[in-house]
């Protein structure tokens, strides 16, 4: 197994997210989003996000998907909302999270680009949360499941459930990219084909706002999204490099997505949704 | 009725008043352990804390009796390293009030982690980066050493000190104490500037993000400088509280006044140092993450006030008392610094811990409240109960103040 | 990657780390079996017992 030192520096003579390896990555199009919730759903029931009788402590509930709704602040008419979906942002390189482990229990895999999580390591010391700046991580504050209801059946096979006292978080569903890669195994090839594996959200996605695949790859649709004029990552200048991109065609979006001092945002393209329909015409992603 | 276990030549309060004494330490034990009783069994559900307020009261409570406690190490280094010979006389008091806030802080971090019996993985499958495991690996090793420098004390207890061999081990321990303070000295200096280094670690959270020296953030060097400049305050404090409840004189003045003037000069070195890193942090990373002080302050009831009574009310004020010749001299003044320098470091923490996870740094992301359960004020509690109760065991049963009989000579019976 | 398996990586920092935790605990440990062994000499009557200094 190869290791990797947790500086985001891999060890010599041993691939890169950068290297010939996976970097796989999303691309969520904020003008294609409804806000329909679908992706939360489907992340839920194929990850096996516990859930409680009453899921309305939004501090406490566990939702590796999570949906903000967002608004530009202006009074009727001009009022716009956008929603904007939050997975983990797989944070290349130097995760915040990694570093502080404790136990070694997360780990930035050089191979995949993907951030794991190992639950029966997690000591529960909830460090990551505190260095996450997504609020990506979230703790078991109670047990999994209510035993008695019956609800174990309706588990994923492939996905442990998190006992009690531990942190979890998206995990692109690793368990696809394991899955993917079994069946490219038995039929002799090495290299996954696009589509092959992308993340639950990725398939519910009634609108098909959020593309998923290899950053690495130049013909993957997520390599050419992610050099669109309106694409962006969220909370850029602090230097996670998230593996997650947004696109917006939307000024006052782009801007809510990181913090700027006054003056300091420059726009892309100076109008708004109410103003132009453009953003939404045919021939867009060809910009 | 335990007279027999009392020191010879010194004057101790009745049984039936110590029982009554130890009476609402022994209530504040017992919520504690009801409450950690609740936190074990059902989960940390029971306490306010949230995805939000990853660490809260708990935290807080673990690094302001660390750093209150730092005096163990910084007296143990004086006396036993530099050698002054004054602080003999307070030594005991340090290495006590020590193991007590060690103690404490380790049982509540137990509690704290959502799977306790996993705790030995941080030693297992240590992840060397994480400025968490050297704390972990420190105060663990530190807290043995605090034990080491413990035991000859209880051995000094009248009756124990009747066995041979154990009056040897005392003895012995005593003699080669100097090799263990340099261990805590060192040990305790890693710990306390990690818990600093876990914070500035922190980079993508703007608040608690700071610049440093090589793997250190500046933190790390602040966290030191305030710990030794508040522990050997914490010090004065229980000595003075003693002597309070006690009515008579347990320290001789010149081991109280060295104390209060290095602790004056080093509040004066970290206040200036901490002055910069505030420059540096409000005019270095805040932008750099495209943010303003005062964005910080923008919800919640977390204001700059907090800033200003750290470092004025709490920093300059408690330096410049301490600094003055009748600023010590006079009781009451050096009472009143000691107090406000302490309060000003277990400010400097909970800006530390809560205000850096209630600030919320995506720009969409509301402000959240945080209230703790009885549950976490319990053991939080819990260990002050704790402490007041070995305190005061220590006092009555041990020579703790070996300057006691010379300074209180009793009438011989 | 087991909850048993001992996590080493054979890289400088690990040695730091690891030689300076196990340099402290050597000294305590270390220290701890010198008394340990003086008290037993003294108590069966092999060395003598010093007199204490404050």
């Amino acid at each position: 197994m190869k290791k990797s030192n947790d500086h985001g520096k891999p060890e010599t003579g041993h691939e890169s997210t950068n290297g010939s390896g996976q970097k796989y990555g999303m691309v969520i199009d904020l003008d294609k989003c409804t806000g329909c919730g679908t992706c939360m759903v489907a992340c839920a029931a194929e990850n096996n996000v516990s859930v409680r009788a009453d899921q309305s402590d939004k501090e406490r509930v566990i939702t590796w998907m999570r949906l903000y709704k967002i608004s530009n602040g202006k009074k009727f008419p001009h009022t716009e909302v956008s929603y904007f979906p939050r997975p983990c942002m797989h944070c290349d390189h130097h995760p915040p999270c990694v570093s502080v482990c404790v136990a070694t229990a997360t780990k930035l895999d050089f191979n995949t680009g993907i951030v794991s999580q190992i639950y029966t390591r997690c000591i529960g010391c909830r460090y990551c949360q505190a260095a996450c700046p997504y609020g990506a991580r979230y703790f078991n504050w109670w047990d999994s499941f209510p035993q008695d209801k019956g609800m174990d059946r309706y588990l994923t096979p492939e996905v442990s459930p998190r006992m009690r006292g531990v942190v979890e978080k998206c995990t692109f569903c690793h368990h696809r990219l394991m899955r993917a890669k079994n069946q490219a195994y038995a039929e002799d090839r090495r290299e996954l084909e696009e589509g092959e594996y992308i993340t639950a959200c990725t398939e519910a996605c009634p609108a098909q706002a959020i593309t998923f695949g290899d950053l690495n790859k130049p013909d993957h649709k997520v390599s050419q999204l992610i050099k669109h004029p309106y694409a962006f990552r969220l909370l850029d200048r602090l230097g996670t490099e998230p593996k997650v991109y947004y696109l917006s065609s939307r000024d006052w979006v782009r801007k809510l997505a990181d913090n700027f001092l006054p003056g300091e945002y420059e726009p892309v393209v100076n109008r708004t949704w109410a103003e132009d329909e453009w953003s939404t015409k045919p021939g867009r992603d060809e910009f | 009725m335990d007279s027999p276990l009392i020191p010879h030549g010194v004057k101790r309060c009745t049984p039936g008043v110590f029982f009554l004494w130890t009476l609402p330490w022994l209530a504040l034990l017992a919520w504690g352990g009801l409450s950690a009783f609740l936190c074990l069994w059902k989960g940390l559900n029971q306490t306010n804390m949230s995805n939000v307020f990853a660490f809260a009261l708990w935290i807080v409570f673990d690094l302001a009796v660390i750093a209150l406690g730092a005096g163990a190490f910084f007296t143990g280094f004086l006396t036993y390293i530099v050698g002054r010979k004054e602080l003999k006389s307070i030594i005991n008091t340090a290495v006590v009030i020590g193991f007590i806030c060690y103690s404490g802080a380790m049982v509540m971090l137990g509690i704290d982690i959502g799977q306790p019996v996993r705790g030995w993985f941080i030693m297992w499958h240590a992840n060397i980066h994480s400025m968490l495991v050297e704390v972990s690996f420190c105060i663990t090793c530190y807290l043995v050493v605090l034990a080491i420098e413990f035991i000859p004390l209880i051995l000094e207890n009248r009756q124990i000190e009747k066995v041979k061999e154990l009056r040897f081990l005392g003895h012995n321990l005593h003699e080669i104490m100097a090799v263990f303070a340099a261990t805590g000295t060192f040990l305790s200096f890693f710990h306390q500037g990690s818990l600093g280094g876990m914070f500035g670690v922190m980079y993508a959270r703007p608040f608690a993000a700071r610049e440093g020296f090589y793997i250190w953030p500046w933190t790390f060097f602040l966290f030191v400088l305030s710990a030794i400049a508040c522990g050997p305050c914490f010090t004065i404090l229980c000595t003075k509280l003693t002597e309070f409840l006690s009515r008579k004189k347990l320290v001789p003045d010149d081991a109280i006044e060295f104390l209060a003037k290095l602790s004056g000069r080093l509040l004066a070195v970290y206040l200036i140092l901490k002055t910069f890193d505030y420059l540096g942090w409000i005019y270095g990373i805040v932008p750099r993450s495209g943010l303003t002080f005062m964005d910080f302050f923008r919800d919640g009831p977390y204001g700059v006030w907090l800033i200003v009574a750290e470092m004025i009310f709490c920093g300059l004020l408690p330096a410049i008392i301490l600094l003055t010749p009748g600023g010590r001299k006079s009781q009451g003044a050096l009472i009143f610094a000691s107090l406000l320098n302490c309060t000003g470091i277990v400010l400097n923490r909970f800006l530390f811990i809560i205000v850096t996870l209630a600030v919320p740094v995506m720009p969409f992301d509301r402000f959240w409240g945080y209230l703790p359960t009885w549950q976490e004020w319990g053991i939080g509690l819990a260990v002050v109960g704790y402490g007041f109760l070995v305190f005061s065991l220590a006092y009555r049963y041990l020579p703790m103040f070996p300057k006691e009989i010379e300074l209180n000579p009793v009438p011989s019976e | 990657m087991t909850p048993l398996s001992f996590e080493w990586q054979w890289n400088i920092e690990y040695v730091i780390f690891f030689g300076l935790l196990y340099v402290a605990l050597g000294i305590i440990g270390g220290g701890i079996t010198f008394v340990a062994i003086k008290t037993a000499l003294q108590v069966f009557g092999f060395m003598r017992e010093r007199k204490f200094h404050d």
